[in-house]
């Protein structure tokens, strides 16, 4: 078993390396640079020039990206080209924003849509399992931003329970912190409800015609027992990655809530980034996503060889 | 409850950790706080490096000037307590007042002046007029309270150039950072100005908190504009960003912050109906509306080309599609803003009289061969992507055609510095907008003539020139005017850009925020908020 | 979901598929019918769009800039004084462009990779670590990046929205080249020197269509959401072309006093968006029928 592991976290180094490579290339052989934003409205083209030198952005590509290589080997992101502060700075400001969202919306998601999913697979035919599945068809269906003004609409300015927009941290009180991530949470939470409950819902139902819930059943197990201590638990794989496919569609959800409800997390952070074209932000910020999609799914993986030591590569 | 469930939130826990390890400390509760919502993110703080407004807001906060343009648009003492003037009109001598101190404590000296002078002329327009050496001769700090400025001839624009409220504003650093390398940003922000930068609290892209800074001796003199005494009256002023203006509405409305720079002109109702809500235009002067030939390209290479487009840009329909509603807009057909005191009438009939048929008729004797016009459109900045679409729409009535070209603001940024051919990533048309205090005289870069210094579009014409440099040179003000006319008329003989009126950008505010300074540049003292 | 799609299918081919779809789909499935019936509704409407009464699109208006919607202009007009009717109509053709291509290019290049990945081992490793880079990179963020460090046009906007789908689409299709290889007429073929194209073309490519169909609607579904979202963003398609997304960016200020600009762009996109999921679901039904009684 350890050995599979360390395999599997080897293997991760080459798929990192493409990752790199490929958001290097990507912004620069795009049109657009920094030096022009910097020198603004009344620089010549020799000011543009000696902001690029400056900026390291004139070297040939190859020695640009193997500098860039050598920094991340020293664990450096680089620092900011426009606010001049280091990129892990600036990232561990925005890391907790985003952090606490996407947990709220992942646990959030998980308590509403696996029993939803339970219950839609045990009462599979009925109307109940038709009311799911279409909320699951149309949570699917939603623009993120448009169910977040909807929200908005109805709940901060209509009924004034919640406040429009911000973040309070869960460190100066628990109750400012919920107060304020109600709505980003919900509005975030929908797609995600949708993709579990479908997804728990066709496995608990896939495992409910195995042979030995049939046996369990047959021997007198209350249904409760057949449905948690079996089906669910025999269903938990496809569940799990399922969530763990799920991250990356958690980031990009998080870009468009965050800037919805002005939150000042990672989202706004690499879509400022990618506008200004902050090149070392927009470089370690991808870099970073990856590497924790790429960290969820390997502790996925190795989850499974525990809880379902069938499963080898 | 469920197995998975439960493994998953211990999961969730572990990934929880490192966050509540990162989480800054939180500071001390501030008694008197004015929360603002800046009309943009302030990436950069270094107002000499970079043209940026919100840059330049900061730095009025941060730095103090020397001089600084009152609501007359004359520059005022501000850090100077007094000067005097040669009989021959070449030395400059400048008195530094009591008091000035830098943030660290340490007293503010003519040499860090001197330096900071010397930076800001490296990087800035007119600063580098003043500091080309066949104006000046020297700038020198005999001691610690005098500043000496000896030219070579005598320079009309003297303390225009050192009080000049806009950006590249001439703020004063100590030497040790003034003497960075224009072209790198200055790393720590001490100054001698009425806040505080909180650097530690400073989340870029999202907030900005400045503190009183309690040492501050303001001048007695009530404010106006940039000059007279800047006093503080509140604690901390925080400045969070929002890229949402639907959002920033509605927390102003529902009192999350105190002030709204600049919402967008439509929200305005909306905002003046709400309860505790004023607002209000804050900047007399406006914006100026500003669409760019290149004139080395064809078609716009020919002057009847560009004339036939000026002749179609109809300022109403600029101004009601970007602007909306007409309280905010009016048609001014001079090309310096309308209320200053160099507005003239001359030649402008070509914009005053603009309608598709002039256009028409013009283009028709133009020569113009079909050749397509690319317009590159900014789709993140509204105001200038509605002057695009409009733009567009005339060029195709009056029969050219029209590229159209979307990109963001930044890739348009390094295109336009391209003088290369269309096929190469050239360009023929852009639209921006200039704020009125920066383009109050010839001297603003935007109506340069010389295509080897001048602005993107590199018109070129010596006659303007001429006008140009002799304007800071002048005698008097009857001079100044004579020159500027002079400008004008060129400017519009010549088909420079297409003049596309004034607008004005409102401020919204709680009604306890009270003592806003009426200017082209948002300040934040004198602001009190009632609690 | 992949993993439920990733069956192997056997050697029927689709025209079984096909003769059971045209027997039972109606019957079965209505609401499978009533997404397919929509979604060529929408099709129409993009193709007929000069002749629903519309008017043109992109012109501008200012005087009638924020109008309720009436008899004159049935959606509202927006700040230009545009008639949101004639563009969202004529957005319809940029969601339905954008989420068609994306779904046949995604799918093309997927199981040209694919293919190769499964069947030449030398390629596999590699192909197979770039698709998990490409993987790993959220889809938004890597759109984000490419329209706006590429300039923004429609077909930027289409390959950066398919670029995203592709590594999907790749390991299904290995996954059933993989298992197919094994099957005993596959064996044959090779056995009795059938060449690898004609190995891939015959035996192969049939299995794979089957749930390619399926995972097409998805992709088709996901592409219309994801060009939204970038429109939303500020990045999609330029906003001289009409589209659902930038149509909603441009009212995103005006969204508390023109709701009409967000609001119908928005429900037609939901309604799109519907449709094809439910037709995909339907569809993975049908031609999926192991699973078919229970989804």
């Amino acid at each position: 078993m350890f050995s599979f592991i360390a395999k599997r976290v080897v293997a991760t180094i080459p798929v990192m390396g493409v990752v790199a490579l490929f958001v290097f290339l990507m912004l620069r052989l795009s049109p657009g640079d920094p030096a022009s934003v910097i020198a603004g409205d009344y620089a010549t083209a020799e000011d543009i020039e000696r902001i690029r030198a400056q900026l390291g952005l004139s070297e040939p590509i190859i020695i640009q990206f193997g500098n860039w290589i050598w920094q991340l080997m020293r664990a450096d992101l680089g620092i900011s080209i426009f606010s001049n502060l280091p990129v892990t700075t600036l990232i561990a400001q925005r890391l907790e924003p985003t952090v606490m969202l996407s947990l709220t919306t992942l646990s959030f998601s998980i308590l509403v849509a696996v029993p939803l999913g339970v219950l839609a697979a045990w009462k599979a035919g009925t109307w109940i399992d038709r009311a799911v599945m279409i909320f699951a068809v149309v949570g699917f269906s939603l623009p993120v931003f448009v169910l977040g003004y909807v929200l908005i609409y109805e709940f901060s300015l209509a009924l004034r329970w919640l406040p429009v927009q911000g973040y309070k941290s869960p460190f100066e009180g628990i109750f400012p912190f919920l107060h304020h991530i109600i709505l980003p949470t919900v509005t975030l939470s929908v797609i995600f409800i949708a993709l579990f409950a479908r997804i728990t819902r066709a496995s608990v139902l896939e495992v409910l015609e195995e042979d030995y819930i049939r046996t369990a059943r047959a021997k007198g197990q209350t249904e409760r027992k057949v449905l948690l201590g079996h089906a669910l638990r025999n269903a938990a794989v496809p569940i799990v990655t399922v969530i763990g496919l799920g991250i990356a569609l958690l980031i990009g959800g998080v870009v468009v809530t965050e800037s919805v409800f002005n939150i000042p997390g990672l989202g706004r952070l690499v879509f400022d980034a990618i506008l200004k074209r902050d090149y070392p932000i927009i470089q370690g910020l991808i870099l970073m996503f990856s590497f924790v999609y790429i960290l969820v799914n390997l502790m996925i993986d190795i989850f499974y060889t525990v809880i379902d030591p069938r499963i080898r590569y | 409850m469920f197995q998975t469930t439960r493994r998953a939130l211990l999961f969730a826990a572990a990934l929880a950790v490192p966050a509540m390890v990162l989480v800054a400390p939180q500071p001390a509760a501030a008694e008197k706080v004015l929360r603002v919502i800046p009309h943009a993110d302030l990436k950069n703080i270094d107002p000499i490096w970079t043209t940026a407004y919100i840059t330049r807001n900061h730095g009025y906060m941060v730095y103090d000037t020397l001089f600084a343009m009152d609501k007359n648009l004359t520059p005022q003492p501000q850090m100077v307590d007094t000067y005097s003037i040669s009989d021959d009109q070449l030395t400059w001598t400048f008195k530094l007042r009591d008091g000035l101190k830098w943030h660290d404590g340490a007293p503010v000296t003519a040499e860090d002046c001197v330096a900071s002078l010397q930076r800001w002329g490296k990087r800035d327009g007119m600063g580098q007029a003043l500091m080309n050496p066949d104006v000046t001769e020297s700038l020198t700090a005999p001691d610690a309270k005098t500043i000496v400025l000896k030219l070579k001839q005598p320079y009309g624009l003297v303390l225009q150039s050192i009080g000049k409220i806009s950006s590249n504003v001439p703020f004063m650093m100590p030497k040790r950072f003034a003497e960075t390398d224009p072209f790198t940003q200055v790393t720590d922000m001490i100054g001698s100005g009425p806040f505080k930068f909180s650097k530690e609290e400073w989340v870029p892209g999202s907030k900005v908190v400045y503190v009183k800074n309690t040492d501050y001796v303001p001048r007695n003199e009530p404010p106006s504009f940039a000059a007279g005494g800047k006093v503080v009256k509140v604690d901390r002023v925080e400045w969070v960003y929002f890229p949402d203006q639907n959002t920033a509405m509605n927390a102003l409305i529902n009192g999350e912050v105190d002030y709204f720079e600049q919402p967008a002109n439509d929200l305005a109702p909306i905002l003046a109906n709400s309860e505790g809500i004023t607002v209000e235009v804050n900047d007399p002067v406006g914006n100026m509306g500003f669409a760019r030939f290149n004139h080395l390209l064809p078609p716009f290479d020919n002057v009847k080309v560009r004339r036939a487009a000026m002749a179609a840009m109809k300022q109403d329909d600029y101004l009601l599609a970007a602007v909306g509603l007409p309280e905010y807009f009016s048609t001014c057909y001079s090309v310096f803003p309308c209320g200053t005191p160099l507005e003239t009438s001359v030649e402008s009939g070509i914009v005053e009289n603009a309608s598709i048929e002039q256009g028409k008729k013009l283009l028709a004797d133009s020569g113009y061969d079909g050749t397509p016009v690319v317009i590159m459109q900014p789709t993140d900045i509204p105001a200038l992507s509605a002057f695009s679409l409009v733009t567009a729409e005339k060029l195709r009535k009056i029969g050219m055609k029209v590229d159209m070209q979307a990109m963001d603001w930044s890739t348009l940024t390094s295109r336009r510095a391209k003088r290369d051919p269309v096929k190469d990533g050239g360009w023929n048309i852009f639209h921006t907008w200039w704020i009125g205090a920066d383009v109050l005289d010839p001297m603003a870069i935007a109506y340069s003539g010389n295509p080897a210094k001048g602005w993107f579009g590199w018109p070129d014409d010596a006659e303007l020139e001429t006008a140009r440099t002799a304007y800071p040179l002048a005698k008097d003000t009857a001079e100044q005017k004579a020159l500027a006319t002079k400008v004008q008329e060129r400017l519009y003989k010549i088909g420079s850009h297409g003049n596309l009126g004034a607008f004005f950008v409102p401020v919204a505010y709680r009604n306890n925020v009270k003592g806003l300074i009426k200017s082209p540049v948002q300040f934040f003292w004198n602001i009190d908020v009632e609690r | 979901m992949s993993a439920i799609t990733d069956r192997d299918l056997g050697p029927g081919g689709i025209r079984g598929y096909l003769a059971e779809f045209r027997r039972n789909v109606l019957r079965r499935h209505p609401t499978m019918a009533i997404g397919g019936g929509l979604l060529i509704l929408m099709i129409l409407s993009a193709i007929l769009a000069p002749f629903l009464f519309t008017v043109d699109p992109i012109a501008l208006s200012p005087i009638q800039r924020l109008r309720v919607p009436s008899g004159d202009h049935w959606f509202g007009t927006d700040m230009f004084g545009r008639d949101i009717y004639s563009r969202t109509i004529y957005g319809t053709r940029i969601s339905l462009v954008v989420g068609l291509a994306a779904a046949v290019l995604s799918i093309t290049i997927g199981l040209v990779i694919g293919m190769t990945a499964g069947y030449i081992r030398l390629l596999d490793a590699i192909l197979m670590r770039i698709m998990d880079g490409l993987m790993a990179i959220p889809g938004i963020l890597l759109a984000i990046a490419l329209v706006s460090l590429s300039g923004a046009s429609l077909i930027t906007v289409t390959i950066a929205i398919t670029i995203p789908e592709i590594p999907r689409v790749v390991r299904l299709v290995r996954a059933i080249v993989l298992s197919v290889r094994e099957e005993p007429y596959v064996e044959a073929a090779v056995a009795a020197g059938t060449r690898l194209p004609l190995i891939l073309i015959r035996h192969i490519l049939p299995n794979t269509i089957p749930p390619l169909i399926v995972q097409a609607t998805y992709v088709c579904a996901s592409a219309m959401l994801t060009e939204s979202i970038l429109g939303f963003l500020g990045v999609g398609t330029p906003p001289e072309i009409p589209s659902w997304g930038n149509i909603m960016a441009e009212g995103r200020t005006y969204f508390q006093i023109a709701p009409w600009i967000i609001f119908f762009p928005g429900a037609l996109l939901a309604l799109t968006v519907l449709a094809v999921n439910v037709l995909g679901d339907g569809l993975r039904d049908t031609l999926d029928p192991r699973i078919a009684k229970k989804m």
